[in-house]
């Protein structure tokens, strides 16, 4: 089965890839907040799966299971989904005040009107 | 065992396929739905991986809250992503393709998919698995190591959510009530 | 959102259950999957329900932003306490251990106690968070 195995890898590699180019190519800040979730979310695939054991139980201790998957990433990944809403919201207020101040969220339009930046 | 590897490959293949959606969509209120699937998506993914927590709280915030949080920027900043006929960018695909050649080339160290005796099983996992009911008489493990054993951390994680809240807060909690400072282009 | 009618009606049927499933989460996270970060995000999205369906200000008539935000710091505050408390009784900081007289038994109430902070601080600050973009959303 190690076939498989490898092609979840490339397939978070491609997730991370398609997040990353989001980030890098598209001007509007709103689809760079939707890029970065992706890229996020293709670590977490790779966090649970590092963790995941073939025919393991999930991590809830019940009688007759020997065999559980780690628990420690699922800590791990919780706490960082909860935590990645929250930098997402804070980058959203962020665009909505740039919305207000200059009146677009097109990296292109910010850049002329203020080359500093 | 074979049939949990084919519905993990193929939820990835799905979740491959969204991806280039939202790639290539250009309406961004399409865009936001279309990443509401993709976190739903992976929740399921996370179900199958036996992480049930995990799935818990990603089709609550990723399918739930952030695609509400978007939704209501959206209504702000204006739905239509800017489309201008511009040359085809080499750049980006240019760092894009170097960085995964590279992250493909470490593929070949990673263990097993699944595999018992990995690195990553065979440290702090079965010491948490052991002694987690015998410490803290706790059936949900990853609940005693989340709240137990790495207490500090969530104690950490907790204050960057208040934290989150506070910026949020500051940035745009209370309206301006300066007149003046309305410029014409804040009505559109 | 007035002339959904049929929006409405199963809106108001459901938000009841939503917020009692969260309650379920929060408090069996225990013994099953769950806890205070899911029991948050799922108790707030009750608000979101009701905040879509009937508008911010009937929300904001249920629950003032300045309440939210005391209860938002007061969950971080029930789980810092938590570690000082376990400090003062003689342990080391979130040593739950010490907070009851079998090490079982404390650690089950630093736990539940913690937990309950969690869900707090989460819930407020989503639902915080929703009225803050919605609010800013309207026209001046």
């Amino acid at each position: 089965m190690s076939g498989l195995g490898i092609w979840n890898y490339v397939i978070f590699i491609f997730l991370m890839m398609a997040g990353l180019y989001m980030v890098i190519s598209s001007t509007n800040l709103v689809k760079k907040i939707i890029g970065l979730n992706v890229f996020q979310t293709s670590v977490f695939f790779m966090y649970i799966s590092f963790g995941y054991i073939d025919g393991g139980a999930g991590p809830v201790l019940a009688e007759g299971v020997t065999l559980y998957s780690n628990p420690l990433p699922h800590v791990l990944i919780l706490t960082a989904i909860v935590v990645g809403v929250a930098t997402t919201a804070v980058g959203l207020a962020l665009t909505i005040r740039i919305k207000e101040s200059f009146g677009s969220i097109e990296e292109d339009d910010l850049h002329k009107m203020d080359p500093s930046i | 065992m074979v049939l949990e590897h084919l519905i993990d490959i193929s939820l990835l293949v799905f979740l491959a396929v969204i991806s280039v959606a939202l790639l290539r969509i250009k309406d961004l209120f399409a865009a936001v739905m279309i990443f509401g699937i993709y976190s739903l998506t992976s929740a399921s993914l996370f179900m199958v991986l036996a992480a049930a927590d995990v799935a818990f709280t990603e089709a609550a915030v990723g399918a739930g809250i952030s695609t509400i949080l978007m939704l209501a920027t959206l209504s702000i900043t204006g739905r239509e992503e800017k489309t201008i006929e511009r040359k085809f960018k080499l750049l980006p695909l240019l760092i894009v393709s170097i960085t995964g050649a590279v992250l493909l080339y470490g593929i070949r160290d990673l263990p097993p998919f699944g595999d018992a005796g990995n690195p990553a099983q065979v440290h702090v996992a079965p010491r948490y698995i052991e002694q987690s009911p015998v410490e803290t008489d706790v059936p949900n493990i990853v609940t005693s190591v989340l709240a137990s054993y790495r207490g500090f951390d969530t104690l950490g994680e907790v204050v960057v959510i208040f934290t989150a809240g506070l910026g949020v807060a500051l940035i745009i909690g209370r309206r301006r009530r300066l007149p003046s400072k309305k410029e014409a282009s804040s009505h559109e | 959102m007035n002339d959904h009618l049929i929006l409405r009606v199963v809106g108001k049927f459901l938000i009841p259950y939503v917020m009692l499933f969260g309650l379920y989460v929060q408090f069996h996270g225990d013994f099953g999957p769950g806890g205070g970060f899911q029991a948050g995000v799922i108790f707030a999205s009750g608000f979101v329900i009701y905040t879509l369906l009937f508008g911010l200000r009937s929300t904001q008539q249920i629950v003032s932003e300045g309440f939210l935000r005391v209860i938002s710091a007061s969950g971080v505050l029930i789980y810092a306490g938590v570690g000082v408390a376990s400090m003062l009784m003689g342990g080391e900081f979130l040593n739950y251990n010490v907070l009851a007289a079998n090490p079982i038994a404390g650690q089950h109430i630093g736990i539940m106690v913690i937990e309950f902070g969690v869900g707090l601080t989460v819930a407020s600050t989503m639902t915080l968070l929703l009225m803050m973009f919605a609010e800013r959303g309207l026209p001046s």
